[in-house]
């Protein structure tokens, strides 16, 4: 054959998420109903709490990362649910994109997917919770960054693994959450040092552990991905 | 381009599902240009076999090239290959035209859109190109599957009952790709039901009973109406090949 030039991994990997992104874009079942879970769980952790006994700001960041820790399952559930329909990860798998690239694709569609969700709830966490606007919650914003990398490098790899079983829904929340949990506690760690004023130095080395959790879990997640598709 | 050893080749094929052996130490070839057409009743391991020559599925024992290469391992080797299958693998949120582009760029096709357009042209579905898959019909939502596996002019089809949903128009229109694709030199495997559709466009037919293939022929020697009752009457007694048959192939 003349004329085709096979992508490489990063070509691949950004067409998936390309596709993903437009299939959620034109549907938006996950990202409304994962939307609608995140305000309704900050309003619901608000209400209640005794606001006598714990503040509202020393609530929010636990509150916060338990709110995108369950949303953001609700938007991995549906990555690879989209191939599973008429499996169309079986085209995937027939083309001489690498299972890598399929990986890697996903993962930035559950990232797009993942950040628009908290481009909401962040800032209505912060009205909720009456939080500072402002550098604290770009500091966050930081946080949430590399905190949400991990999550979607875990969730994704089990996503995969999950969606042919029958229960997947139970499934990929019983083999995400505890790898999540070294993650969610250094970011809430992390987040409460932000909000609480204290200086940068002393966050540092939280986003250092997150960076370390990120690598790590990229790596060995990427690596791991194409025997989760052996049936 | 392939080289010029079988373009599909299986030796000792095995593949087991816990106990149950799905596919039995099956070997088969199918050069360049040919197409073979693969007979069976449900449960003989049909669809089995076409996903271990696929790559979908790896084999307990024995071995699969495409032109010479193995499949699973070999990205090249993969480019030269298209897939129909039962399900049409398609993104039911997508248009027609965005599924089938979608394949054309994970084949690196050089200009994808035109591509998407001529394969959609060629399964005369063309003037649905715009329409999100859930709402074709199943016989249409066919034909765009057909042209999403045809788009990157494979050398290497495997067609798993395509002849499914299809109306007569979509029947035809896949019987005259399947022709050209031949006349390209492409090689075909074709799992399939339907004797009359199988060979009107098989140089050879195979009949695969219990995981095995039992009977291969030339179809140029074959006595196609005693092939179509014999196979017929096996498939409706179900209970395997009966001692004799002669099924109008020659083992």
């Amino acid at each position: 054959m003349t004329g085709r030039r096979t992508p490489g991994v990063v070509a691949a990997a950004w067409l998936i998420a390309r596709k993903d992104l437009a299939i959620e874009f034109r549907t938006r079942t996950a990202f409304l109903s994962a939307l609608v879970f995140a305000v309704l769980a900050l309003c619901i952790f608000y209400f209640t709490w005794d606001q006598s006994v714990v503040p509202p700001a020393d609530r929010a960041p636990g509150v916060l990362w338990v709110v995108l820790a369950f949303s953001g399952l609700l938007g991995l559930q549906r990555s690879f649910g989209v191939e599973e329909h008429d499996r169309g990860i079986d085209a995937l798998l027939v083309s001489p994109i690498s299972r890598e690239a399929i990986y890697v694709g996903k993962a930035i569609g559950n990232l797009v997917f993942l950040f628009a969700i908290q481009l909401v709830a962040i800032p209505a966490l912060a009205i909720f919770y009456n939080l500072p606007f402002g550098r604290p919650l770009l500091a966050v914003g930081g946080i949430v960054l590399l905190a949400t990398i991990g999550i979607v490098a875990v969730g994704t790899l089990f996503s995969a693994m999950a969606v042919n079983t029958r229960l997947a829904e139970l499934l990929l929340p019983m083999l995400s959450l505890p790898f999540f949990v070294p993650i969610l506690m250094t970011a809430a760690q992390a987040t409460t040092l932000v909000f609480a004023g204290r200086p940068p130095a002393e966050v540092w080395p939280s986003l250092k552990i997150l960076i370390a959790f990120d690598i790590v879990f990229l790596v060995a997640c990427t690596l791991a991905f194409p025997y989760t598709l052996e049936e | 381009m392939l080289p010029a050893s079988p373009a599909i080749e299986a030796a000792g094929v095995s593949r087991t599902f816990g106990r149950r052996r799905a596919v039995d130490d099956v070997t088969l070839s199918v050069p360049a240009g040919d197409c073979l057409a693969l007979f069976g009743p449900n449960g003989a391991g049909k669809t089995t076999l076409l996903r271990l020559i696929a790559g979908l599925l790896a084999p307990s024992t024995g071995t699969v090239r495409v032109g010479g290469r193995p499949l699973r391992d070999d990205a090249d080797a993969r480019a030269q290959v298209g897939l129909i299958s039962h399900q049409s693998m398609l993104y039911r949120a997508l248009t027609a035209r965005e599924n089938v582009e979608f394949a054309a760029r994970l084949y690196g096709v050089a200009d994808p859109r035109a591509a998407a357009v001529r394969a959609l042209d060629d399964m005369r579905v063309l003037d649905r190109a715009d329409t999100p898959v859930r709402a074709l019909s199943r016989g249409l939502q066919q034909r765009v599957s057909i042209a999403r596996a045809i788009v990157h002019a494979p050398g290497v089809v495997l067609l798993d009952e395509p002849y499914t949903g299809l109306d007569a128009a979509g029947g035809a229109a896949l019987t005259g790709m399947l022709q050209s694709l031949r006349a390209a030199r492409a090689a075909l495997l074709l799992v399939t039901h339907n004797v009359d559709e199988g060979l009107a466009v098989a140089s050879h037919a195979a009949v695969m009973l219990a995981g095995r293939i039992v009977r291969m022929a030339d179809c140029a020697t074959l006595d196609a109406r005693t092939f179509r009752e014999e196979y017929r009457a096996l498939v409706v007694n179900g209970d395997g090949l009966p001692t004799g048959a002669p099924l109008g192939l020659s083992a």
